[in-house]
């Protein structure tokens, strides 16, 4: 059963990710995205993150990438067109990014797959799904961390203010 | 039960896939969204590994990665809306005004 | 395991049917009589007593009227925007509780059908997935009508969103838990939200109408500015589910509110006997009528108030709700460190 939710979503969450990549329209590759997050979030309650999965769908898919779309329509970025670009792709481009990723891959995933074998793995525990003792340890220990990250993020959303904003001249016209 | 490792190359995948689209793409957008996919197959690592060690720490680190995604994208997002003003375009190989 | 899987299934059943079989068209004719009786005239009331059959009038019109796409759409999106819309409106409902706990068999069971630690927040990442639709609608439809919709409804949405989460939030703190359950014991043994949260509940109050796109915050649809905002292309069936889910959502929606701030399924003064089967039933019909009351606002304001403009629309948001909501939680978390909550 596991098995079968993993396989479904893993492969869900592959394909999609390759289109997010591939695809010529940014609307489709946004909305592609929104699928592989949350097929990761299935994979998130397999490994007994439940309240992360569910963060990732309301942080990550209801607002990161509804502002990802909200800009694309804005701007109405088109196709990415393939003409009258500054530079060229050529051929040996081409080979070389498939040669390169290739190596990439195969020596992230030799890494990956060797750090921790194919041990068995403990049952899920009660601790480790439950909400509280994450509180606490978000509350207490890193607390620090976390004002911090308010910080960030206060300071994110006022320089996003002033860089996007229209310069006072413009407004006029 | 799925072995870690198994997640652990999902997310290798994801991550190879995200870094081909961040240096192949020429839509600002798209490059972007490929930054997300590679954050997000970290945060399925990191999850991987909090299941694997019992801790969950690793479930916390990820709430911070996705506050700091929040930040990066909404700053991100208002640069590209700045170029956007300026250049009409967010293709990647015509912002070249530092090249000459 | 398929124990489990019969019983969710059995949990699910009562909310789809009601919803989908009873409320959704019930809700077709309520609307408009309503919006007959407060226009002073006589409404739709031909078919049936007082008219009762008319849903299924406009129901079968739906099914037989021309499925149009615009020849200029981007197709997949197009077909795939009304499913969209319905997806996240049929899932939110599964953390509402409906009845308190009954043993069956000598197993305990939890009447709420996703009986999980992050309740509420599942509700809102749910109901957060529903802006994609009016999105992927107002994007595929190439019509400018539409884009300007569905911008406004993404802009709206988001803005709203907050306060509500903040409001939400506050009802959440002197309970210390996300799950729904535990809020309907508390407010069953101190008092119901709504009175000490009062602020909270107007916060929540407009922050539904807002989220569900009804009047006076109906700017994505505008039909004397926008045509129909986001599904003016859409026809038949397709346009059917849009109105379909509109109208789940608010039923859900309803449902939370009335779970957060009026004691849940929990009716006053009716004495729930534990562990016992029928109480699931009791329970049903106390969360439903609750639904049903909001249902009935809904189409009262409708029908009376004008319709915001939109830089009115962002204000409200951001300065007034957001700040309101602001306060109520400053006062809840200082009441509930004292102990007055």
């Amino acid at each position: 059963m596991e098995l079968a939710i993993f396989l479904i979503f893993a492969l869900l969450a592959l394909v999609s990710a390759v289109t997010v990549v591939a695809h010529r329209n940014p609307i489709y590759s946004t909305l592609s995205l929104v699928v592989t997050l949350a097929a990761t979030a299935v994979l998130f309650v397999l490994l007994g993150a439940p309240f992360i999965a569910t963060l990732q769908v309301l942080v990550y898919a209801g607002a990161i990438v509804v502002l990802f779309l909200f800009v694309i329509m804005l701007l109405n970025v088109g196709r990415e067109e393939t003409e009258g670009s500054v530079t060229r792709t050529g051929p040996g481009q081409r080979w070389g990014t498939v040669v390169g990723a290739g190596i990439f891959a195969g020596t992230l995933l030799a890494i990956l797959w060797r750090t921790y074998g194919r041990e068995s793995l403990d049952p899920l525990t009660e601790e480790l799904v439950a909400i509280k003792p994450l509180a606490a340890l978000l509350f207490d220990r890193y607390l620090l961390a976390f004002e911090v990250i308010g910080l960030l993020l206060l300071v994110a959303v006022v320089a996003a203010g002033i860089v996007a904003r229209r310069p006072a001249a413009e407004k006029e016209g | 039960m799925v072995p870690i490792s198994w997640y652990l190359v999902l997310a290798g995948l994801l991550f190879v896939i995200g870094t081909i689209g961040a240096l192949t793409r020429r839509n600002g957008i798209t490059i972007f969204l490929s930054i997300e996919l590679m954050l997000n197959s970290v945060n399925l690592v990191i999850i991987a590994y909090s299941r694997l060690l019992g801790d969950q720490l690793g479930q916390l680190v990820v709430l911070f990665v996705m506050a700091v995604a929040a930040a990066e994208a909404a700053v991100g997002l208002a640069l590209f809306i700045a170029i956007f003003r300026h250049r009409q375009t967010i293709d990647v190989n015509r912002l070249n005004l530092m090249r000459w | 395991m398929s124990q489990d899987l019969v019983a969710t299934l059995l949990k699910i059943a009562p909310f789809l049917g009601f919803f989908l079989g009873l409320l959704a068209p019930l809700m077709v004719w309520v609307e408009r009589r309503g919006s007959a009786l407060i226009q002073d005239r006589p409404g739709p009331n031909r078919l049936g007593p007082w008219g009762l059959l008319q849903p299924l009038a406009d129901a079968l019109k739906f099914i037989f009227k021309e499925d149009v796409t615009p020849s200029e759409a981007d197709k997949p999106l197009y077909l795939a925007a009304p499913i969209l819309a319905f997806l996240p409106a049929l899932t939110t409902f599964v953390v509402l509780p409906f009845g308190p706990p009954v043993s069956v068999g000598g197993k305990t069971i939890n009447l709420v059908v996703a009986d999980v630690d992050s309740g509420v927040l599942l509700f809102l990442a749910l109901s957060s997935l529903s802006v994609y639709s009016l999105v992927c609608a107002g994007y595929a439809s190439n019509n400018k009508f539409s884009l300007i919709g569905s911008i406004r409804a993404s802009a709206q949405l988001i803005s709203y969103e907050l306060a509500m989460t903040i409001a939400v939030l506050a009802v959440l703190l002197p309970v210390g838990t996300f799950r729904l359950d535990a809020v309907v014991e508390y407010q069953s043994a101190k008092m119901w939200n709504v009175v000490p949260q009062a602020i909270g509940f107007l916060v929540f109050l407009v922050a539904m109408f807002a989220e569900t796109n009804r009047v006076p915050f109906d700017l994505p649809e505008a039909e004397s500015e926008l045509v129909a905002g986001y599904h003016t292309e859409y026809s038949a069936m397709r346009f059917a589910a849009f109105m379909a889910a509109e109208y789940i959502n608010m039923m859900a929606l309803s449902g939370l509110c009335a779970t957060l701030y009026f004691g849940g399924w929990k009716l006053p003064f009716v004495p729930m006997p534990e562990a016992w089967l029928p109480a699931a039933l009791v329970g049903f019909t106390g969360l439903a009528l609750k639904i049903c009351l909001f249902m009935c606002l809904f189409v009262w304001v409708r029908w009376t108030f004008p319709r915001f403009r939109y830089d009115q629309l962002m204000r409200l948001g951001w300065k007034v709700l957001l700040p309101l909501s602001l306060v109520n939680l400053i006062w809840v978390a200082v009441a509930t460190l004292s102990g007055w909550m």
